[in-house]
């Protein structure tokens, strides 16, 4: 018998150390016997930092492999268990600052192999198209070239650009097809149309050794098309990536205490009702359920937005998602994974998301003005060159498929995608992820902003309210039993210890602190606690000091503003703006943060649903709303709003249901991400004039029959190369601030 | 032009060398983790002893 099952795990539960391999359920077994194990690092912010990993875990014995990917701070290691085992490993790296959280296997990103599918098709694509390029070069060149030798060379052109449309075009075919089966037309359709029509015409016109083949025109055209997908796909993957990471988070292992008193860490899907899982203090609550056994007081901000964590003892309901602050408890789990509060606010939120769905990206809107367009004009070019004309079908079908062509939209496929990636681009370096690839254009429509308070235009850190009206004896007594306690309260009265030394105090979680010293019994904690009999309603978060002989002293706290939130505010105003918060806190408390930041429109005491009834309402009114907010309750209003963003310092759930994650204390990130939105949209219109202007100057000449193979590729080059150059303009504005 | 016929065949085979090279190095990996590939120089290749 281990020592583990002789120690009630009630009672004492830091005695008990856990299991070597207690994280069995992340593990993969490999063939040769070794053990391997997927993880997402935190704190990685440099190549530096992925060495530094790397090292330490090469050096710790028995590990074969470690191995940390820079872009996704995700860990691959691989072991020896004869000679180390997880959490050891799992321990080193988080002594050496690089906290880890272990991932499911089948939570790792599959969109990484469509980005390579796509690469592949753009190489494929690419190969095709310098090859036969130079050979058409060579076409076009060959004056004085025999009919046997051009015949030469538009068979090798057939036999390379062939298999590459097949291969490389899939992604635009699949595309085509399943538009074309939900009765649709998008962008798809004309490209493959054309690309198929060029390659059959072009095979038609090498058998019977004409001269119109257009295998040049049809693969480049390929490989400036999939190059504007591989763009975009980036773009898209690299937003998913984020909300992964997040989510990865977010299925965080509970440690759950076995019949035998052994602890063992178990990935949140896999508890189930019934078990019993230990929260240490500072640790999030990773299931439903009540308190067994132990006190502390629990976060709730993240579901209600109140500031002042609640008292819990035995008994209590908590809930997945709060954070456990001052005592270790133990939870009988009444619902875990898809049963619990936080899942309800996921549903919550996927329904609010199905009402944003009704959003058309600009570029599928020109699509579907474009492309019935396109098919229009080509049919009208190959009628008239066929029958009033009186060139016959074939000649007609010639010029119907280079009007396909040369207003095949690369330079519309480029448009969006080059600019979104450089807007992101400008957006990262001043600590902003975009987490949605359509959210710039969203956010660049915007005429509303909502505000969540606390955390957001707030820090969610207490301050001291009524510090000048203390005396300072009583002030740096509270501060010296304030620091012996976890309680943000407690802590926030601590600061005012300056170097004195802390007393020694005994915590009861949930009521507050106590000393027994020289000058008898001293408390500092609740009103139950001070046994303060006062019917006087508190207006705010409060604490309490009793010393031994009865005296009182309150202290009143209130939250602070964000450093630059007047300044931002003021910007957003000056943009064109609409500002009000929408706040779960109470009135009196919002007051004062609206008031100081000049904003007259603020509602308090909003639960979840009537956060999203506003941006109902608001929506309704024809608004498209900006909303900002960070705790788990603001999370489906944020699915709500046109557009939403969210602090770094928020919760996991929020920052997956916002567009946009933002880092740092201030709130600049808000009218920034607005400037750039607004930036890109202009870029991105421009584009599509771009686009317009060139086939109005095109179109004309491929419906006329004036247009080569030459000139079309060409044209469609440098189409593709202003578009890409004006989206890079974007940079040069936004680059280098920061 | 009987040239071409070794010409077109040598620059074919050239061209779908890279093609095959550059698929290689797509399956095995070697743009899973561009950032980290941009910041590789600056990396210590020496395992020895570094303080901090």
């Amino acid at each position: 018998m281990s020592l583990t099952a002789v120690v009630d795990p009630l009672v004492q539960p830091t005695t008990v150390t856990l299991a070597p391999d207690s994280h069995d359920s992340f593990v993969v077994v490999q063939d040769d016997g070794s053990r391997s194990l997927s993880a997402f690092v935190r704190n990685i912010v440099c190549a530096a930092c992925v060495q530094r990993i790397e090292r330490v875990l090469h050096r710790a014995p028995g590990v074969v492999e470690a191995r940390v990917n820079m872009t996704t701070h995700r860990l691959h290691l691989r072991w020896d268990p004869s000679v180390t085992g997880t959490q050891s490993l799992l321990d080193k790296l988080e002594r050496a600052g690089y906290p880890a959280v272990p991932l499911l296997e089948d939570l790792r990103a599959d969109g990484a192999r469509a980005d390579r599918r796509l690469l592949r098709c753009l190489a494929v694509a690419g190969f095709a198209a310098a090859n036969v390029m130079l050979l058409s070069v060579g076409v076009w060149a060959g004056f004085d070239m025999g009919p046997a030798t051009k015949s030469l060379l538009h068979w090798v052109s057939a036999m390379i650009a062939m298999p590459a449309v097949a291969y490389a075009g899939r992604p635009f075919f699949y595309s085509a097809v399943t538009a074309l089966k939900a009765r649709r037309l998008n962008m798809d359709v004309p490209i493959s149309l054309a690309i198929l029509l060029a390659v059959g015409l072009s095979v038609v016109q090498t058998l019977a050794g004409g001269d119109q083949v257009y295998f040049d025109a049809s693969v480049s055209l390929l490989f400036f098309l999939l190059i504007g997908r591989y763009l975009d796909g980036r773009a898209r993957s690299k937003a998913r990536q984020v909300g992964e990471q997040l989510l990865a988070l977010s299925a965080t292992s509970a440690t759950v205490i076995e019949d035998n008193g052994a602890r063992r860490v178990l990935p949140v899907a896999h508890i189930e009702k019934g078990m019993r899982v230990e929260v240490l203090p500072g640790d999030q609550i990773p299931v439903d359920g009540s308190v067994l056994s132990g006190r502390s007081d629990v976060d709730l901000s993240v579901v209600n937005g109140e500031t002042v964590p609640r008292a819990v003892g035995p008994g209590s309901e908590v809930f997945a998602g709060t954070v456990n602050r001052t005592g270790s408890l133990v939870v009988a789990v009444s619902g875990a994974g898809e049963n619990t509060l936080l899942q309800e606010i996921v549903r919550l939120m996927e329904a609010a998301q199905q009402t944003r769905s009704g959003y058309v990206r600009l570029a599928d809107r020109a699509a579907a003005v474009y492309a019935p367009l396109v098919h229009a004009l080509a049919l009208v070019a190959f009628v008239l060159w066929a029958f009033p004309l009186g060139f016959g079908a074939e000649r007609g079908l010639l010029i119907a498929i280079s009007v396909l062509i040369i207003t095949c939209p690369c330079a519309l496929g480029l448009a969006v995608p080059v600019v979104q990636v450089v807007a992101s681009g400008a957006l990262f370096r001043r600590g902003i992820l975009l987490k949605e690839g359509d959210a710039l254009e969203r956010l660049a429509q915007v005429d509303t902003v909502v505000f969540d308070k606390t955390g957001t235009l707030t820090t969610g850190d207490l301050k001291l309210a009524n510090a000048d009206l203390i005396p300072h004896e009583d002030l740096v007594l509270a501060a010296r039993l304030g620091a012996g306690s976890r309680h943000p309260l407690a802590r926030a009265i601590a600061r005012f210890a300056e170097n004195r030394e802390p007393l020694e105090v005994r915590e009861e979680p949930g009521m507050g602190v106590e000393h027994t010293g020289m000058a008898g019994t001293v408390r500092l904690g609740s009103r139950i606690w001070c046994e303060v009999d006062l019917a006087v309603v508190p207006s705010g978060p409060e604490l309490w000091l009793r010393r031994d002989d009865g005296r009182l002293t309150q202290f009143c706290f209130h939250d602070t503003l964000r450093e630059d939130a007047v300044q931002a505010l003021q910007e957003l105003r000056k943009a064109g703006l609409d500002l009000s918060i929408l706040s779960g806190d109470t009135a009196p408390a919002v007051e004062i943060a609206a008031h100081a930041l000049g904003v007259s429109d603020w509602q308090a005491g909003c639960r979840p649903d009537e956060k999203i009834r506003v941006l109902q309402e608001l929506a309704a009114e024809g608004r498209k709303v900006l909303m900002v907010g960070d705790g788990l309750n603001d999370a489906p209003s944020l699915r709500t709003a046109y557009v939403s963003m969210s602090p770094a310092s928020a919760m996991y759930l929020s920052q997956t249901a916002a567009d946009l994650v933002f880092q740092g204390d201030g709130l600049a990130a808000v009218p920034v991400a607005i400037r750039v939105a607004r930036q890109s949209r202009r870029l991105i219109l421009q584009n599509f004039s771009l686009a317009a202007l060139y086939n109005a100057i095109a179109v004309p000449l491929a419906v006329a029959g004036l247009v080569t193979p030459l000139v079309a590729a060409v044209a469609m080059s440098s189409s593709s190369i202003v578009v890409t150059v004006n989206a890079l303009r974007l940079r040069t504005r936004n680059g280098h601030a920061k | 032009m009987t040239v071409l016929l070794i010409l077109i065949p040598a620059a074919l085979f050239l061209g779908l060398l890279g093609l095959v090279g550059f698929l290689w190095a797509l399956n095995s990996g070697q743009f899973d983790d561009l950032d980290r590939a941009a910041h590789s120089i600056l990396m210590e290749d020496d395992d020895a002893p570094t303080e901090g």
